[in-house]
């Protein structure tokens, strides 16, 4: 896990210290990036020049380095941690699997995955229904 | 007289028609900024300074190949979400 917003490292310091170790016990764990100037996000395509700040950007790279997925929200909205930990549990698993199993909308730890193959070519409806996404 | 303003989820800016491109080139410039980058591609690989448990050390993307990893920007310290 790595943040980064254009702050300084000593306004990440006085944001652990004064108000996150509050809500963390022990604070921080992870590095919290000073990406001053917006470079990476620049980079990355999240930083917004005008306010000169990073939009809420979250990427997924898998180990060989490789972006799997992202997601930006523009300010006022925060993020679905839970769903990020879910797709990182999906792409662990399909990764696991040698891409030989792939996970279907809606597709949790524990629930069925899908086995691309010929013969599941317009099976699909046998092996998932709709209700599958949203229970 | 100095107008208050409302604390929002941004980082105070000054109101867009004060920051106005100087030149043409600024534009494409601006452009070439909100570029995404796509699935499928290699992270650009970085190195910056960074806060952690107490200490200020300098973090490279690349030290942690063969881990899954989370990249996440936000827009500000002290900001709310």
């Amino acid at each position: 896990m790595l943040s980064a917003s254009v702050d300084s490292v000593f306004v990440h310091k006085m944001w652990n210290d004064f108000e996150l170790s509050k809500m963390v016990k022990g604070g921080i764990p992870f590095p919290m990036l000073s990406d001053a100037g917006g470079n990476i996000g620049t980079l990355y395509g999240v930083y917004n020049s005008s306010a000169g700040v990073e939009n809420r950007g979250r990427f997924l790279i898998d180990p060989d380095g490789t972006i799997v997925g992202y997601e930006v929200l523009t300010p006022p909205v925060g993020r679905n941690v839970l769903e990020t930990i879910r797709q990182i549990q999906a792409f662990q698993l399909v990764r696991e699997s040698k891409g030989t199993q792939a996970t279907p909308s809606g597709w949790r730890p524990g629930k069925d995955t899908l086995k691309p193959a010929p013969d599941l070519v317009g099976k699909v409806w046998e092996v998932w229904s709709v209700d599958k996404a949203f229970d | 007289m100095p107008q208050e303003f409302k604390a929002g989820c941004t980082r105070p800016t000054p109101p867009e028609e004060a920051v106005k491109p100087i030149s043409t080139e600024n534009t494409i410039q601006k452009k070439e900024e909100n570029a995404m980058i796509h699935v499928g591609q290699k992270a650009p690989d970085f190195s910056l300074p960074a806060y952690l448990k107490g200490k200020f050390v300098e973090v490279k993307l690349s030290e942690y190949m063969g881990k899954w990893v989370v990249l996440c920007f936000y827009p500000g310290d002290f900001t709310f979400v």
